[in-house]
């Protein structure tokens, strides 16, 4: 590795292109694009945030025209890889509508699906999630799986023809960071598909631990847009997914019980 | 109806029929199009989906062959923020 080019670079280069279903992106942070308070400030956020993947969702066209939803009039799609969800979707038959209708945007055939199964926790329900999976993979979605921290389901999920599989860090806009480190590494570790860690990251730290269980990506919406400068931090999840993905990549040192001194201990003056 | 409305309404009143659409009932003159409520709701079809009773309609070209009829559900809908 020639470290006089990691040191001239500006960024550090990747070995690895991050890639799902053969498609290469250039960021493995992706973002969501709710809950902003203005579009302008949504588009600013993206763009400091440097994701090329954004996650939107499908609702009703408000035919009152109270307020300006529409998200492609701020959004530009060539610059832009649109990736819709299924949020608020609580069965596997709601959820292929939703990913149907999506499609039928004609933009891509791919689709973050979310199939929820309480609406406190907004916890997925992984059985209407796997039925959900299978049928769109056969209908020829590229499918990217919402899912919790469980590893018998993501290899299930895998196996059913998910082209990711997404678990949770913590809750939906929980803001708790990565709760079971032991329970994503283990998902990584099993699953051939890219696993990316959505929903739950909080704050800079957090996006850093999770990159840094060698992950291939991280997707959050709140974490930026509930920030009280969500501009500045989608800047800081931009160093901190950089930064967590290389420190995973360096290999950390191992973790001692004891300390190990950092200077010679030899050559002291004599008393 | 608000070409009826324009004229006083003192002209013989067109057939109309109502539907669902976005799950709020409507009433539109009787041989409108889905290109005819989209024009009236002042929607460009390039940026919505349209589902009509339960069929999404892919092809936005049909829009303007497609005639609604009395106790359609349509469902109009499009990309919003979303994580």
């Amino acid at each position: 590795m020639a470290h006089a080019d990691l040191l001239s670079s500006a960024t550090l280069t990747d070995p690895q292109p991050f890639v799902i279903a053969g498609r290469e992106f250039r960021s493995r942070l992706m973002v969501g694009t709710g809950k902003y308070a203005s579009n302008a400030q949504m588009i600013e956020a993206i763009e400091a945030s440097g994701a090329e993947v954004v996650t939107v969702a499908v609702r009703r066209v408000d035919l009152d025209r109270s307020k300006d939803e529409a998200i492609l009039h701020h959004l530009d799609p060539d610059h832009f890889f649109l990736l819709a969800n299924t949020a608020g979707c609580y069965s596997a038959s709601e959820a292929i509508r939703y990913a149907r209708l999506a499609r039928a945007a004609g933009f891509n055939e791919w689709v973050k699906l979310e199939v929820i199964g309480d609406q406190q926790t907004l916890l997925p329900d992984t059985i209407g999630l796997l039925q959900a999976t299978k049928a769109l993979v056969d209908e020829g979605f590229k499918v990217l799986a919402y899912t919790n921290d469980d590893l018998v389901t993501a290899l299930k999920l895998e196996e059913a023809g998910a082209v990711a599989v997404m678990p949770l860090a913590s809750p939906i806009g929980s803001g708790l960071g990565m709760l079971n480190p032991f329970a994503i590494r283990t998902i990584k570790q099993r699953l051939s598909v890219p696993v990316i860690v959505d929903a739950g990251v909080g704050t800079a730290s957090d996006a850093c631990i999770v990159m840094e269980q060698g992950v291939d990506g991280i997707l959050m919406n709140t974490g930026i847009a509930a920030a009280q400068d969500p501009i500045r931090m989608a800047a800081a999840m931009k160093a901190a997914v950089e930064s967590g993905r290389h420190a995973y990549l360096a290999g950390r040192m191992p973790r001692r019980e004891v300390a190990v001194p950092s200077s010679p201990t030899t050559g002291m003056l004599g008393s | 109806m608000r070409e009826m409305a324009a004229a006083g309404g003192t002209e013989v009143a067109e057939r109309t029929i109502a539907l669902q659409v976005n799950g709020v009932e409507r009433t539109i003159p009787a041989g409108w199009t889905l290109s005819d409520l989209l024009a009236s709701l002042e929607l460009d079809a390039r940026t919505v989906v349209v589902e009509r009773n339960g069929t999404i309609l892919r092809d936005r070209s049909s829009f303007a062959s497609v005639e609604l009829a009395t106790a359609d559900s349509v469902e109009i809908v499009h990309f919003v923020g979303g994580g």
